[in-house]
């Protein structure tokens, strides 16, 4: 049997399930605790062969005394062991596919395992060894600055890189670990000793905490054991560290960067509470309708009907202990004040319209669904517990986030939007 | 090992099914066979505006992106210089919408004045921000302009220049539409949580009715065999010197293309890679380098491209590059070395592999190459070649009168 064209009423959208009436579960994870008392957070799950290991250290630039230690101490415990040159350790992992990479954070610095799961065994020693014994030999340490120095001179060119370095600055305080960023005398200023003593602090002598995902070997948590565990790790307490906030008295800002440049980059932020705050859950569905996906108010107003910008977005920081609401767009350099203007007259949309029923429930669906979606695969379950873990939450927040995005209504909506999307909350900031 | 099955309607639209249980998501993925390869020389740019313009409403349905979310899903696409590909996920209970949308797309656009001016400015915002707003923004430009003298691989997917985007005209966006989003010129990809016989219904139900077309019949320009080696050098305001240098490799199909694309793990494939460990950290002649191709269908350009350290003469950092080549030509690769990036290609694939949006994405490449089993088969490929191989195609590739050379250097 066939259906001619006729039959068919295309006009008419087919019958859909509400995401708000999905049932959305995050998969537990199994906990393990090492010799030494470091944590382990694992999730089984998947169907290739291959996994993720996560060693996060309390070693972010909260701890450091002078800017770019943390990051140089992270990028550089790769660069080789008493036993291991730079080169032999890349080779280690290399030859077996597997990718050894780490990054730098304001809380915490990590070094990250992605590989083949029969590989672990092979590579878990390896990382033990650079965890205990890295040694910042002085040439490495002269390439890095050299290297970084001439990265971050391309990167000043470049108007979006610099607007997202002053807006940082305005919101947290150029001394803050927020807001702090580096120029090229902080390269200069790195030295040898520097390194190896915040490494022997917060990395051999530091707190460490791991999450691991993918499809597990057997024994893995011996293997973690036998390894990473036999450190000593966890074991000295932590300098408790206070950065107090210094933002900015003003508010609005016009920075010329690049004379030849045909679009600004734009940035307004304002200070936001952390996920403790009653707030922060409800403000993200306010987000999401005001500018945090496709189908936003920014995006239709801005890109889709005016075709200011390629792509405008708000969201809020991922930051821990305190953070931002940011939007961020790059607009044509004769519509930037324009777009600006656009932005707030959105935000006065919603603090005098309440959302009509079609588009708060096309927001929860479209929320719910991208959650189902995102808990697909390994690396996303155990993305999202490590985000609640880091930030002192548990499952509980995970599901009342659910349901708040489900039950959400327009006059909660409104109420938000009238108590924080005013603009003389946000700092603005243009760079051309 | 990835599982589809296969069927074709008969308007000539290509099926594949490949189904995981294991997700509560569906990805609909529909691949058009059309790529800026495809545009003509005066109206460049033109499949990717296309691709802004298939969100801009289509016969029946005022608007894509809200039933959509409305159902819980998300979307996107990209245009390359081979293919356009449009893709979308959302909880598989309702599967139909994705069906509905996508098929009506298909049939035909709503070809609104407004959407398409409005998309030309977001298209040339897009261009702004990538192409001229950066430093080394227009390298790409000039390269393929270089290298390429017939094929039309010489013009980027963004297009040639701004003009062609900004003159683009509401008849020009039919005629590009009827002749290549046609069912025979397309592949439909459906995956995750879905069942065969459902997906036959649906794609027979709304799929099924669309005429078929005429299908396009690709016949491009090819480009001639480079005799001579060819030079550019440009000044600008960027604040370091950059080094490009491009050679002809082999097509998509050909043993020589996997060969070539080893060839370029073993040069610039990671921090063990040899220009990154000979050039950057031992002769620090600079502060980045990379070899890699961009894996295209016709022949493509294998590249070697790097930051100068400062003060460094590029001319030696040149010779420093030709000599890292020379000994690919000259020297097999030792089985250790070879063994790595084989073991690299297989960790890339079963990672690629993970997602189902990225498995339904590779099965309608491979399809669009000629079959989606490739998917399966092609390890087997990398697993086969020797180092002989490997030295015999850098003697073919690493020719200098193969060779296009960039200096992007710094005015300051």
């Amino acid at each position: 049997m066939s259906i001619t064209a006729e039959q068919l009423n295309r006009s008419k959208a087919p019958d859909i399930k509400d995401a708000t009436e999905f049932n959305l579960t995050l998969k537990p994870y199994e906990k393990y605790v090492l010799d030494n008392g470091v944590e382990v957070y694992a999730v089984h799950a998947g169907t290739q062969e291959v996994m993720s290991v996560e060693l996060v250290f309390k070693a972010g630039n909260w701890y450091e005394q002078q800017n770019n230690v943390a990051a140089a101490a992270n990028f550089l415990i790769k660069n080789g062991t008493s036993t291991k040159t730079a080169f032999q350790l890349n080779e280690h992992f290399d030859y077996y596919g597997s990718h050894l990479s780490r990054g730098c954070y304001n809380e915490t610095a990590t070094i990250i395992l992605h590989c083949i799961n029969r590989h672990l065994g092979t590579h878990l020693p390896v990382i033990a060894e650079m965890i205990n014994d890295a040694i910042y030999p002085q040439h490495e340490l002269d390439i890095y600055k050299q290297n970084m120095q001439q990265r971050l001179s391309v990167n000043l060119k470049k108007c979006d890189f610099v607007a997202g370095r002053l807006i940082d600055e305005y919101v947290f305080g150029k001394n803050h670990p927020y807001g702090v960023y580096s120029n090229p005398e902080h390269y200069d200023a790195l030295q040898q000793q520097q390194l190896l003593d915040y490494y022997k602090q917060f990395y051999t002598n530091g707190h460490c905490t791991i999450f691991a995902a993918g499809v597990l070997p057997s024994g893995f948590v011996q293997q973690l054991n036998a390894s990473i565990g036999q450190l000593p790790l966890n074991k000295t307490i932590l300098p408790a560290v206070v950065h107090p906030l210094s933002p900015s008295a003003e508010k609005k800002y016009r920075i010329s960067n690049d004379a030849n440049g045909v679009q600004g980059a734009i940035r307004l932020a304002q200070p936001f509470p952390n996920r403790h705050h009653p707030d922060f859950q409800p403000v993200q569905v306010l987000n999401t309708l005001f500018g945090g996906f496709f189908g936003s108010r920014l995006m239709s107003n801005i890109r889709e009907d005016k075709g200011y910008t390629y792509g405008i977005h708000s969201y809020l920081l991922n930051h821990i202990s305190t953070t931002a609401w940011m939007i961020s767009t790059e607009a044509g350099k004769d519509v930037c004040e324009a777009t600006i203007k656009e932005i707030y007259f959105e935000m006065e949309e919603l603090r005098n319209e309440p959302v009509d029923d079609d588009e708060l429930q096309l927001v929860k669906n479209y929320l719910i669904g991208t959650i189902l979606g995102d808990l697909d695969g390994p690396f996303q379950i155990i993305g999202r517990w490590k985000n609640l873990i880091l930030n002192g939450l548990d499952e509980h927040y995970f599901y009342s986030s659910v349901e708040t995005i489900k039950k959400i209504s327009a006059k909660e909506i409104q109420e938000l939007a009238n108590k924080y999307l005013h603009p003389e909350k946000f700092y603005e900031l243009v760079v051309v | 090992m990835i599982n589809f099955e296969r069927f074709v309607l008969s308007n000539g639209l290509k099926v594949l099914i490949h189904k995981d249980l294991a997700t509560p998501m569906a990805v609909v993925n529909v691949l058009y066979d059309v790529g800026a390869r495809d545009e003509e020389e005066n109206r460049t740019g033109f499949a990717h505006l296309f691709e802004h313009l298939m969100f801009g409403g289509s016969i029946n349905i005022p608007d894509y992106d809200e039933p959509l979310q409305l159902a819980g899903g998300e979307n996107n696409a990209y245009t390359t210089n081979d293919l356009t590909n449009y893709y979308c996920q959302l909880p598989a209970e309702n599967l139909e919408t994705a069906f509905w949308l996508e098929s009506d797309r298909m049939l035909s656009l709503a070809f609104d004045e407004k959407s398409l001016d409005v998309q030309r400015k977001v298209v040339s915002e897009e261009f702004k921000e990538h192409y001229l707003n950066k430093p080394y923004g227009d390298v790409w430009h000039k390269m393929r302009e270089m290298a390429y003298q017939q094929h039309p691989y010489k013009w980027m997917t963004i297009g040639k220049e701004l003009k062609h985007i900004e003159e683009a005209k509401l008849q020009d966006v039919k005629n590009f539409f009827f002749k290549h989003y046609t069912p025979s010129n397309a592949i439909l990809v459906v995956a995750g949580n879905v069942e065969t016989e459902r997906v036959m219904q649906l794609a027979e139900k709304w799929f099924g009715p669309i005429p078929s077309g005429e299908k396009y019949l690709r016949n491009l320009p090819q480009e001639p065999k480079q005799q001579q080696a060819r030079r550019m050098e440009v000044t600008a305001d960027v604040p370091l010197d950059a080094f490009y240098k491009t050679w002809h490799m082999p097509s998509r199909m050909e043993r020589g293309y996997y060969i070539t694309d080893l060839i370029t793990d073993i040069l610039g494939g990671g921090a063990s890679s040899r220009l990154y460990q000979s050039l950057v950290k031992e002769k620090k002649l600079f502060s980045s380098l990379d070899c890699y191709h961009f894996g295209s269908i016709d022949n493509g350009l294998l590249t070697i491209e790097g930051k100068l350290v400062k003060g460094v003469d590029i001319k030696l950092a040149e010779q420093a590059v030709n000599e890292e080549v020379e000994k690919m030509k000259t020297q097999l690769v030792d089985i250790n070395e070879l063994q790595k990036v084989i073991n690299k290609t297989e960790s890339t694939m079963l990672f690629e592999d993970m997602g189902v949006m990225s498995r339904a994405n590779s099965l309608a490449f491979y399809e669009l190459l000629g079959d989606a089993g490739l998917m399966n088969t092609e390890l087997g490929v990398y697993q086969s070649i020797t180092a002989n191989e490997l030295m015999e195609q850098s003697k073919t590739i690493f020719e200098e009168t193969n060779s296009n050379t960039l200096y992007y250097l710094s005015k300051n």
